[in-house]
Formats: structure tokens, C-alpha cells, sequence
């Protein structure tokens, strides 16, 4: 019977397991489309994604825009906000990848998963693209919302786009971070907790909102090398024009980095996930 | 009862030996021995905790044993899981299908985690979806299917592969007697097609439906194994109960059946608290015998039913001892009464 059996349509020649690249974005395919249908299932968890952005642009140009900028200059505010929040968008929505996950991974599915003939880093980067698209969207939104109340490009529309990757690439190496949060913590709630206390200062703690000119001298050191303040120069850099290189490669850097050192930790946290 | 015949063909679909589990102090699995044959199906039965799960998880690759050595279908746990992984099958005791996909949409998935091409992967979904009955519910969400729907799509998605070694952790706790039913009968079906099957369970019901051979495990330790058969004759077969309409024939009804010398049947016992008579049977025809023989001599009957050994005592017959089940009183009850047409 063995000969009958085995020789299913999965079980091709028994050529050491091994997963070939084809197969292997094959499956993050399947697995990117399951992410994205449980989201048509579950519309609402797509509220963050559409409202943070017209929230946060709203609420920081007209309650801080003032006073940041000098009353009457918002619109000016605008330029220097939008880019900043392009940042913060990402880490936003990696950190709700941290809860995703966290719950997921409570679900039998899982189990499922790890005992198919499938790379097993696949199920994470399948969240990520996925997640990657959702920040997408926010950005896209923010943008929006942005040239609506008097953002302009002074660059081109070339460099726009490049802060806008710059910013996925950025948010895509954060979510390494999450994941593996998400899966080492044992609830959601604490994912969420921890993921707070880390976000707080970085968001706030970076020249996302405020040049950091104005902070006392320690708290503009820890500003220079917050990934979060290079990100956002970058990209102000990238559409108001001024010099980039530098906040460009320190971004890369930080992602390639974050990412180098994350992602085999979260798959083989995941792997060896009891 | 059904009966099996165990295939004759070939060698062992699964071979585990000496494996070793420990959690910290918990000896999950203590040196586990066990093989299951090609196309048959190993009843791996305890009570909770005894280390059923955490033995389907090693066979499975979800975790890795501290020792031992555990062979599916010759590839091995620890250093082939990938091979491995295209061979098996694993329905759990929690379904494991994503609830807020759709039946079609869960079983398509896996299709294609499988490397079916789209098209393949849309057909033998609808095959599924058909064989498992689920054909109507196949675009609602997972999550708003009953306890039974979910198991079936659960197997559904364990067979979408074909594999040829299939494991079910207890695949009925928590499902009504209607719905157990069903699933045993797909159990049967996919074992009839040539799977070798690994189910473990807490009924020994159970293990008598769909295993060939059992094997008891303790606190991580194989603690008795057989064929189905010759562990039944060790604990003893089933009761037959009867409740005559009149309580006044108790008595009368326990001697006519014993003095009647039917084969096998060593003698009845009225049960006046109960108001039932016992008769202890080993199989179908005396089960039969009994029942034409009250007919034949005029009995009216309240009531007719039969009742299977708990595994509460299997362990009392194979060991001598109550089932180390913490907590001790747990759901480990399997002597659900089986109503028989009188």
C-alpha cells in the first residue's frame, strides 16, 4: 500500500525535502492570501490603518501645529509633520503585528502549518507582505490627507515614492521585531503593553513631531541615533529636499541590521514554539 | 461490533523506541515503545496526561524528543522532518483550520501549501468538501460551523495530501454521540483506502470501533498492549443489561438465560437495585442468542442495552491500578449505554 499512498500529489520525488524558491513564494502566496482574507472576514481590523492616519494628521497639525510652528504657519507644519508620521505609521502597524501574531499562534492552525512540507519562515513573511500592504494603504492615506490640507513636494514624485519605500522597508524590519515579541510573550495584552513602553520614547524621543534642536543635549544625542528620527529625516529630506545620503544609509543600516539580527531569532522561535 | 482484519502486508508504518519527553519534572514520555502496522490503525489509549499528546507531537515534528528514536514510514523525527512532513497527516484535539476562512477557502490553502496548481488545488477541495459533506456550508467562515463540521473539515484537510500515516489525537472529545459516529465512519473510510492511522483516545469505545491494536499508556510508559481482542478478553467483553417490563421476572429472567447454556455465556446476574439483569457477552451472535431467546420465551422488556469496560477498568484489570489521571475523577467515563433495537 505504501507505493499507492505515498505517491500523493504532494509527495513528489523524495529529493531531501528541501524547498525549492518557486514552492517557497507559492506558499507565502497561499499564506499571504489567507491573511488577506481574514481581514475581508474582519473588516474592522483594518480601522487602524484607515483612521490612525487622518487622525494623527489632523489632531498633531491643528493642536501642535501652532504652537510648534508659530500660529498661522500649520500648513508649514504640514511638510515637516507628514514625512515623520510616515515613520511612525510603520511602527504603528508593525506593533499591531505583535498582537496578530500573539493570537494566531493560539489558534490549532498553527500546528497545522508547522507540520506541513513548507518553509516555516514562510508563515511570517506571508504576515509581513501582507502587513506591508496595510502600511501601505496608511501611508497612502496620509498622504492623501496631507496634500488635502496643503503639503507639497518639493522633489519630484520620484523621490515621494523612494520615502514611501524607504518607509516600508524600515516598517517591514520592525515587525521582525514584533513577531518576536509576539511570539515570546504568553498574551496579546502584554505584547501590546511591552510594545508601548518601547514605542513611547522612540516616537516621541525623535524628531518625528519637533525638530530636536530645542531638547536638552542628552535627549538630542539619543535623537541622532533613534532609527525613528533618521527615518523621518530621510524622508523630509526626500520630498522638502536637503541633504539624504546620510539619514537614507543610517535607515538601511538600522533595517538591515534589525532585521539580520531579528528574523532568525522569530524563526526559530517559531520552529521551536511548543 | 465491527470487526477488522488486520492487513497481512508488510512492516511498520511507525516505529518509535525508548522515546523520551520530560517537561522540567514532568516525564511526559518515559521511554515509549510502540509500532504501528501498514494500513492498520494502533489505538493509543490513557487517561489525560498519560502522554498521548505530547507522543503525537514528537511523531508529528512539532516537538522534538529528548531520546529515543521515532521511524515514519522510514524517515526519521529528529533528522528527516522535512521527508516526513509530506507523509503525515494531523487532526488534532483542537481543530486546526483557520475559522474565519471558509471551508472551501481553508481546504484551497492547503491545497496550495501542498504545491497542487490552483486548478487541482480548487477540484480536490470540492472533492473534499463533497466526501465530508460540507459541500453546503463550503463558503461560510470556519467559525460558524458546529463542533462536528469543524472536525470533519479538519480531517478533510489532514486527507487533502493524501498521507499515508495519519494521526488523530483524540479526534471525538467533545463531540456528541451523532457526530462521533460520523467521524468514526470517515475514520473507518480513509483506513478502508490504505492509511495507516495513529489514534490516540480516552474511550475505550473508541479504541474498540477503529483500532486493530492498542496500545495502554501510564505517566509516559507503555503500560499493556495487544490486539483489541485479546486486551478485551483480559478485561473481560461487554454487559448486556436488560430491564424486563415486569421487575418481578428479574430473578426468573437471570436463570432462564444462564440455564439456557448458550455458547460462551457463563452465566446472568439480576441486578434488584437496578432493576436489570447483567449479562456478561464477548460477541455479536451471543448478543443475538440472548436477544432471541427472551423473545422466544416471552419476556416483555422495558429496555435492552450494552455496555462496554470503562478505561477506568482496563487499567484496573492491566495494572491493578486506578487510572493515575490528575485529579483523579476526570471525564475518563466510557460506559455510555449503547441502546440496542429490541
Amino acid at each position: 500500500m505504501s507505493a499507492a499512498t505515498v505517491s500523493a500529489p504532494t509527495a513528489a520525488p523524495a529529493h531531501e525535502g528541501r524547498i525549492g524558491l518557486r514552492a517557497n513564494l507559492r506558499h507565502i502566496g497561499a499564506l499571504a492570501r489567507r491573511n488577506m482574507l481574514q481581514i475581508k472576514q474582519d473588516p474592522e481590523s483594518m480601522f487602524d490603518a484607515l483612521l490612525m492616519p487622518v487622525v494623527f494628521i489632523l489632531l498633531f497639525t491643528f493642536v501642535f501645529g501652532g504652537s510648534i510652528a508659530g500660529k498661522g504657519h500649520e500648513k508649514e507644519y504640514v511638510n515637516y509633520l507628514v514625512p515623520g508620521l510616515m515613520a511612525m505609521m510603520g511602527m504603528q502597524i508593525a506593533m499591531a503585528v505583535g498582537t496578530g501574531i500573539n493570537d494566531d499562534f493560539k489558534k490549532g492552525v498553527m500546528d497545522r502549518f508547522r507540520t506541513m512540507p513548507i518553509a516555516r519562515s514562510s508563515v511570517l513573511i506571508a504576515k509581513i507582505v501582507v502587513e506591508v500592504g496595510r502600511m501601505l494603504i496608511a501611508t497612502t492615506i496620509l498622504l492623501g490627507m496631507g496634500f488635502a490640507i496643503g503639503l507639497t513636494v518639493s522633489t519630484s514624485v520620484l523621490h515621494l515614492l523612494a520615502a514611501v519605500a524607504l518607509a516600508m522597508v524600515f516598517g517591514a524590519s520592525l515587525m521582525w521585531i514584533f513577531i518576536l515579541l509576539g511570539l515570546s510573550l504568553q498574551t496579546a495584552q502584554a505584547v501590546q503593553g511591552v510594545a508601548m513602553i518601547v514605542l513611547l520614547p522612540l516616537q516621541f524621543g525623535s524628531s518625528i513631531f519637533a525638530p530636536t534642536s530645542n531638547m536638552p543635549g542628552w535627549l538630542e544625542g539619543f535623537t541622532k541615533y533613534n532609527p525613528l528620527s533618521n527615518l523621518a529625516d530621510a524622508a523630509r529630506h526626500l520630498i522638502n529636499g536637503g541633504p539624504v545620503a546620510h539619514s537614507v544609509w543610517m535607515t538601511l543600516a538600522w533595517a538591515a541590521g534589525i532585521t539580520l539580527v531579528t528574523a532568525p531569532l522569530a524563526v526559530a522561535k517559531f520552529r521551536n514554539k511548543t | 461490533m465491527t470487526r477488522k482484519d488486520i492487513p497481512r502486508s508488510g512492516g511498520n508504518a511507525v516505529e518509535v523506541r525508548g522515546l523520551v519527553k520530560h517537561f522540567g519534572e514532568t516525564k511526559a514520555l518515559d521511554g515509549v515503545d510502540l509500532d504501528v502496522r501498514e494500513g492498520t490503525v494502533l489505538g493509543v489509549l490513557g487517561p489525560n496526561g498519560a502522554g498521548k499528546t505530547t507522543l503525537v507531537r514528537c511523531l508529528s515534528t512539532l516537538i522534538r524528543p529528548d531520546a529515543g528514536t521515532a521511524r515514519v514510514a522510514g524517515c526519521d523525527v529528529v533528522r528527516q522532518p522535512r521527508q516526513l512532513r509530506r507523509i503525515i497527516g494531523l487532526t488534532g484535539q483542537y481543530a486546526s483550520v483557520d475559522e474565519k476562512l471558509s471551508g472551501r477557502e481553508n481546504l484551497y490553502m492547503i491545497g496550495r501549501l501542498l504545491d497542487l496548481s490552483r486548478k487541482d488545488a480548487r477540484q480536490r477541495a470540492d472533492e473534499m468538501l463533497e466526501r465530508f459533506s460540507l459541500t453546503e456550508a463550503a463558503k461560510r467562515p470556519a467559525m460558524t460551523y458546529s463542533g462536528g463540521m469543524r472536525r470533519r473539515l479538519d480531517l478533510a484537510a489532514s486527507m487533502i495530501g493524501r498521507p499515508a500515516v495519519l494521526y488523530l489525537d483524540e479526534p471525538t472529545t467533545g463531540l456528541d454521540p451523532r457526530t462521533r459516529n460520523e467521524v468514526w465512519e470517515e475514520v473507518q473510510r480513509m483506513v478502508g483506502e490504505g492509511t495507516t492511522v495513529l489514534l490516540t483516545t480516552q474511550y475505550m469505545e473508541e479504541a474498540e470501533q477503529l483500532a486493530h491494536e492498542l496500545t495502554v499508556i501510564d505517566r509516559g510508559r507503555v503500560i499493556a498492549g495487544g490486539r483489541v481482542d485479546e486486551l478485551k478478553a483480559k478485561v473481560g467483553g461487554r454487559t448486556l443489561q436488560v430491564r424486563p417490563a415486569d421487575p418481578a421476572d428479574l430473578h426468573r429472567l437471570a436463570g432462564e438465560v444462564t440455564r439456557a447454556g448458550l455458547d460462551g455465556i457463563a452465566g446472568a446476574t439480576a441486578d434488584v437495585a437496578e432493576g436489570v439483569v447483567n449479562v456478561p457477552i464477548v460477541s455479536d451472535e451471543q448478543l443475538t442468542a440472548v436477544v432471541g431467546l427472551l423473545g422466544e420465551r416471552g419476556f416483555a422488556l422495558a429496555g435492552i442495552s450494552t455496555h462496554l469496560p470503562s478505561l477506568d477498568e482496563v487499567f484496573l484489570a492491566v495494572t491493578g491500578q486506578k487510572t493515575s489521571a490528575p485529579g483523579g475523577e476526570q471525564d475518563i467515563r466510557t460506559d455510555e449505554f449503547q441502546e440496542v433495537a429490541a
